[in-house]
């Protein structure tokens, strides 16, 4: 009954391809969008936007790229660390090369950047494929990250290999980096940037090429046959997929620690996003938001739990409880629901759309 | 069926988030609360389990036996960062607000997290120590007045090493230096001074990278041991790097005492899995190892007898546990003395930090501590974050540690203006105004 | 074919091996500051390949996982890590390490049975990556549960094997070449454990029964093959692999957290050899172990050092521009 259409009619095309055809999905997101822009920057702590909203959104961001090339296109990629770094240090590269360059147009270009990158990896695609592909990709991974090590030209010859995100100013005196950028500041400017990333992604996978990348993951070679060429479809994944991971890791480095050395972006980084894709739900762009918060929460709150109902353990064992928990909660979540937590609010929607009177 | 586990678990999960949102002050009003960032999991433990212990094992014995500092307990709350850089910051901003007072002062134990909560404490006004680690030019307390690198940083650190190869070999002029590091943040800051040392002193310097976590070196020790054979190989590991560097040093025959560990490369946990073949490696050091010291052994009579203590009896006097304990030192030798000025209660971090810039702790406060001879006096100043800054080279012998050498003082008239330079570098790029040291008191 | 194929191996590796020393001392030529010398290089080449060895019995816990139920099984690296937490937990009671290793061996088998109960029954027929997922649960909840059960420190492993290096063909090169005595243990039980696990699956009628599941699940199990059986000798020959690979990693670095990471360095070998292939996870550890050693000291020469993390992956990769299934992969036949 909430979730009925009923009474909602489509007459034009464009009503028809809305992102949100039904109108109760429209107003969800935006009571969304208010609470999280009007209500949050009040109520929340700053523990709250610092360690738990804005690596939200920041992940957010890495789950949407790697889902578009993984969940969309279906080549399985362990790079995700590496882009991140490269979309880091391209941004860092860029805004102290020339400080005049608004900050926003930083992060895009270190997008672009890490796109060209994500092109070079992603060529041994055309020739390799499932768990040759995910494992071929961790070179990009190593190599990447070996590659900011070792050059101390990225880091600006810091003598310790560390890039500190410098003061930027969105306009007048709202600084998002540095020093004097508020965590309501950052988390005001996340939101905003990380919804609109959003929108460009979801439309971007309603549209031809989508449907290529759809096709490529479903059956390449029949996909080839009703002229889909793969190298432009696979290529153009892995660089719209970086171009987000680029994006998410400009955003880690100047936003949430405001600091990192290239091990920041190591390997587990990218086994973190994968997990995100796969709890939240391939190919689904809300599962990349429901996957982030699913791995940036749990961790948090196996951790805190029984301090705050008030159990005094080791800090040893809390940590070893917390990996053993999380490892069975993956496994518990694949085994009930494989499809991922995205699935799971498509039947909830059935449910309510039949509620109460369930046939 | 299964729906109804999803959503019993999703509420499960709805109650404990809502939970977070508000984090309540759990202890009693009216204690300083001192934090930990510690690690017990993860690669690094092996290293980060003594030296939270010594930490932590300091803390409970000053309130079991003065109760507190002063008649002011200490509250202490750990939270575990597995040495990961992202995770460090969660665990700062969960304790940040989590205890009776304001933090006294943050001691991460990684160089990474030292780094990520530079900008945080500045913004927070809550003291960092990162004792023997971190950034070496934050000595500059000009620019960063929150930031404190006693007693030694790691350019005094590479400094002492080559005045110790000078005063064993005579001259330095011609001869191979090798540095194994580890491929971070740590394992670069001695790079610099080592390499400007070299031109000064005439040495060949060659680098040698090892990846994180550093189980592989075999290649690393090969070009070392039987190619390039140098006089001298110093090493900055930490965790498993340094006792794998051990072992393959061992094993393709490169002599051990021509083998010197910064501080991070010398405790008990490096040498023990070589067994035998790690006797004659050195490493340097800034405190005594042991348990001989009264302070010591009143942790073993008021903590570990009331079935107290962090960690094992016997590891008590291990290195790195006796590094914790010189840390928690630090932190409750700032705490009396910015109590002396603001008064006995808890301290906002602000005082603290006055605290820690005017530490000084003589040898005479060290012997009344009950921990004569573990340490040298150590003067911080506004300018001066760092206090010190001499170190020794202590040798393993197969069962301890034994000092070898005598205190060995930095060049401070070189590395000072190297700290400074590099330090108004950072404030130049994040647009910081130097403090007027001569305007404060 | 096959004769043939073994003999190309057998001219070819030697030649490309002299090959690539040539190739080192032409640069070594032309840069003076490039240390080669042949006694040298071959040193540096055979540290590799026992290196390799170590690697493929990592590697090795993979193929067989692989081969008989298409999962990718991640968690290999932290069954490395829990056997050999367990075994020292074991002598740490006081048992003789060969008491300790059997029961071990008895933990292994327990792993498996529940790992096949808890995880794989309910996840049968789901797609590969789901599995492979889960496998990184298992990863978790076993680094987790084996430090719970036994500490997070470093522990050392002490079997008696020999450690000082010998040097041999000390009149043919100048310095001669040093080796080390137990990477060649552990190389010679690496070898004498393909040659049992070979014998096991072409002998026993078990043996027969995996590879028939690894060919067909369901005309396995129509001519009546129990899956699930086979399944839990499967993970139990998997984790006895691993506590072979831990004894010997252990004991060479001290068992501690770490050691859960080497599967990073086992999975290029994975690929360079073929998933499915156990020669070719020898062949592939060979490959990879003495390509690294070569690379870092030589290579790293020019482009700076710590390079064989990534060099093992890109060498991987560019064999398998050439052969997608791996060298000795059974060859992926798609169809529409």
């Amino acid at each position: 009954m909430l979730y009925r259409e009923a009474g909602q009619f489509k007459s034009s095309y464009a009503s028809d391809q809305a992102i949100f055809p039904i109108r109760q999905d429209k107003i969800g997101i935006a009571l969304i969008l208010v609470v999280a822009l009007l209500v949050v920057p009040f109520v929340a702590s700053n523990y709250v936007l610092n360690s738990i909203l804005v690596p939200f959104l920041v992940f957010s961001t890495a789950a949407i790229g790697l889902n578009i090339v993984t969940g969309y296109c279906g080549q399985v990629s362990l790079g995700t660390g590496g882009f991140m770094a490269c979309g880091a240090f391209f941004a860092f590269k860029l805004t102290t090369a020339f400080p005049d360059i608004h900050i926003i147009l930083i992060f895009l270009l270190a997008g672009f950047g890490t796109a060209l990158v994500g092109i070079v990896f992603g060529l041994p695609s055309l020739r390799i494929k499932g768990f040759y592909l995910a494992i071929a990709t961790l070179a990009a991974q190593f190599f990447l990250i070996w590659m900011f090590t070792q050059n101390p030209w990225w880091t600006n010859y810091n003598p310790a290999g560390v890039i500190t995100a410098p003061p930027r100013a969105l306009f007048g005196d709202f600084y998002i980096t540095g020093v004097r950028a508020t965590p309501v500041g950052k988390y005001l400017f996340l939101v905003c940037f990380v919804t609109i990333l959003a929108l460009v992604a979801k439309n971007l996978v309603r549209s031809a090429l989508g449907r290529a990348w759809m096709a490529i993951r479903d059956m390449d070679i029949a996909a080839e046959i009703m002229g889909i060429r793969p190298m432009m479809a696979k290529l153009s994944a892995f660089a719209v997929s970086s171009f987000f991971i680029g994006i998410s890791g400009a955003l880690w480095a100047f936003i949430y620690t405001a600091s990192v050395e290239a091990l920041a972006f190591e390997v587990t980084r990218s086994f973190q996003v994968l997990f995100m894709i796969i709890i939240g739900g391939l190919g689904s762009i809300l599962g990349s938001f429901l996957g982030a918060a699913f791995i940036v929460l749990l961790p948090i709150l196996l951790n805190s739990a029984p301090a705050m109902v008030g159990i005094r353990m080791s800090t040893e064992l809390l940590t070893h409880l917390e990996f053993m928990i999380f490892g069975a909660l993956i496994v518990f979540f694949l085994i009930v629901e494989p499809q991922g937590l995205a699935r799971l609010w498509q039947i909830g929607k059935e449910k309510l759309r039949r509620w109460p009177f369930p046939y | 069926m299964k729906t109804k586990a999803l959503l019993t678990a999703a509420a499960g999960a709805a109650v404990l988030a809502t939970s977070l949102w508000s984090p309540e002050p759990a202890a009693a009003e009216g204690e300083q609360f001192v934090p930990g960032l510690q690690y017990r999991s993860g690669p690094y433990a092996p290293s980060g389990i003594p030296f939270a212990n010594g930490f932590a094992d300091y803390l409970t014995m000053l309130n079991a036996r003065d109760g507190g500092i002063n008649g002011v307990r200490i509250h202490y709350d750990e939270c575990d960062t597995a040495y990961n850089n992202d995770r460090g910051v969660e665990c700062y901003e969960r304790l940040k607000d989590a205890g009776p007072s304001e933090p006294a002062a943050w001691n991460p134990l990684s160089t990474g997290i030292t780094y990520a909560l530079i900008e945080r404490v500045a913004q927070d006004e809550a003291p960092l120590i990162s004792m023997g680690y971190g950034r070496a030019d934050a000595s500059d307390g000009r620019v960063f007045p929150w930031v404190f690198t006693l007693p030694a940083t790691y350019w005094a650190g590479a400094d002492a090493i080559i005045q110790y190869i000078e005063e064993q070999e005579g001259t330095l002029e011609g001869k191979d230096i090798a540095l194994v590091y580890h491929d971070s943040a740590y394992g670069r800051e001695p790079i610099a001074t080592l390499e400007r040392l070299a031109e000064q002193e005439g040495y060949n310097l060659h680098t040698f990278a090892v990846a994180h976590p550093g189980l592989e070196q075999q290649a690393t020790w090969r070009q070392i041991g039987r190619q390039l054979r140098p006089d001298w190989t110093v090493m900055w590991g930490w965790g498993v790097m340094n006792s794998t560097a051990i072992q393959t040093a061992a094993s393709v025959g490169y002599p051990m005492d021509r083998f010197i560990g910064i501080w991070w490369s010398g405790s008990e946990p490096d040498v023990r899995p070589a067994g035998s073949d790690a006797r004659g490696y050195k490493s340097l050091g800034f405190h005594a190892p042991g348990a001989d010291f009264p302070a010591i052994q009143d942790i073993v009579t008021h903590v570990y007898d009331e079935g107290e203590g962090f960690g094992e009896r016997e590891a008590i006097g291990e290195v790195l546990y006796n590094r914790g304990l010189m840390n928690a030192v630090f932190v409750s030798e700032a705490i009396r003395t910015a109590q002396a000025r603001f008064g006995e209660r808890p301290l906002t971090g602000e005082e603290t930090r006055w605290g820690i810039e005017n530490l000084h702790i003589t040898d005479e406060r060290w012997d009344e501590l009950g921990l004569g001879g573990f340490a040298r006096e150590i003067r911080i100043t506004c300018e001066d974050h760092e206090g010190g800054g001499s170190a020794f080279v202590q040798q393993w012998d197969g069962e301890s540690w034994e000092i070898v050498s005598d205190w060995i003082q930095p060049r401070n008239d070189e590395l000072r203006p190297a700290y400074e330079a590099s330090a108004a570098q950072y404030a130049e790029q994040n647009g910081i105004e130097l403090r007027d040291c001569d305007a404060e008191e | 074919m096959n004769t043939r194929l073994i003999a190309s191996w057998l001219i070819g590796a030697p030649a490309a091996v002299v090959g690539l020393g040539l190739v080192i001392q032409l640069a070594a030529l032309a840069d003076p500051s490039l240390y080669f010398a042949w006694g040298y290089y071959f040193e540096v080449f055979v540290g590799g390949l026992l290196q390799g060895v170590m690697y493929s019995l990592v590697a090795l816990g993979f193929v067989l996982i692989f081969k008989a139920s298409s999962t990718f099984n991640f968690a290999q690296g932290s069954m490395v890590l829990f056997a050999a937490l367990t075994m020292v937990g074991f002598i740490e009671w006081g048992l003789h390490w060969t008491i300790a290793f059997a029961l071990t061996m008895g933990v292994m088998v327990l792993l498996a049975m529940a790992i096949e109960r808890v995880v794989l029954r309910p996840l049968v027929n789901q797609p590969h990556i789901t599995l492979f997922m889960a496998t990184i649960g298992i990863f978790y909840f076993l680094d987790g549960f084996g430090q719970t059960l036994w500490g997070s420190d470093v522990k050392s492993l002490d079997i008696g094997m020999p450690r000082t290096p010998v040097i041999v063909l000390e009149n043919v090169f100048d310095g001669g070449i040093m080796i080390n005595q137990f990477d060649l243990v552990a190389a010679l039980v690496g070898g004498a454990l393909v040659l049992g696990l070979a014998v096991f699956f072409q002998k026993t009628r078990i043996g027969r029964a995996l590879r028939a599941v690894a060919d067909d699940h369901q005309a396995a199990l129509s001519v009546g093959i129990p899956l699930k059986t086979i399944w839990v000798v499967v993970w139990t020959v998997a984790g006895i692999v691993a506590l072979v690979a831990g004894v010997m990693w252990g004991g060479k670095m001290g068992v501690q957290f770490t050691l859960a990471l080497i599967a990073l360095k086992a999975l290029p070998v994975l690929i360079l050899g073929g998933l499915t292939s156990i020669p070719g996870a020898i062949v592939g550890g060979l490959i990879i172990g003495a390509g690294e050693q070569v690379a870092e000291i030589f290579l790293g020469h020019f482009i700076g050092s710590a390079i064989q993390d990534w060099f093992a992956y890109v060498l991987a990769m560019l064999v398998l521009l050439v052969r997608p299934q791996g060298l000795f992969g059974e060859k992926i036949i798609e169809r529409v």
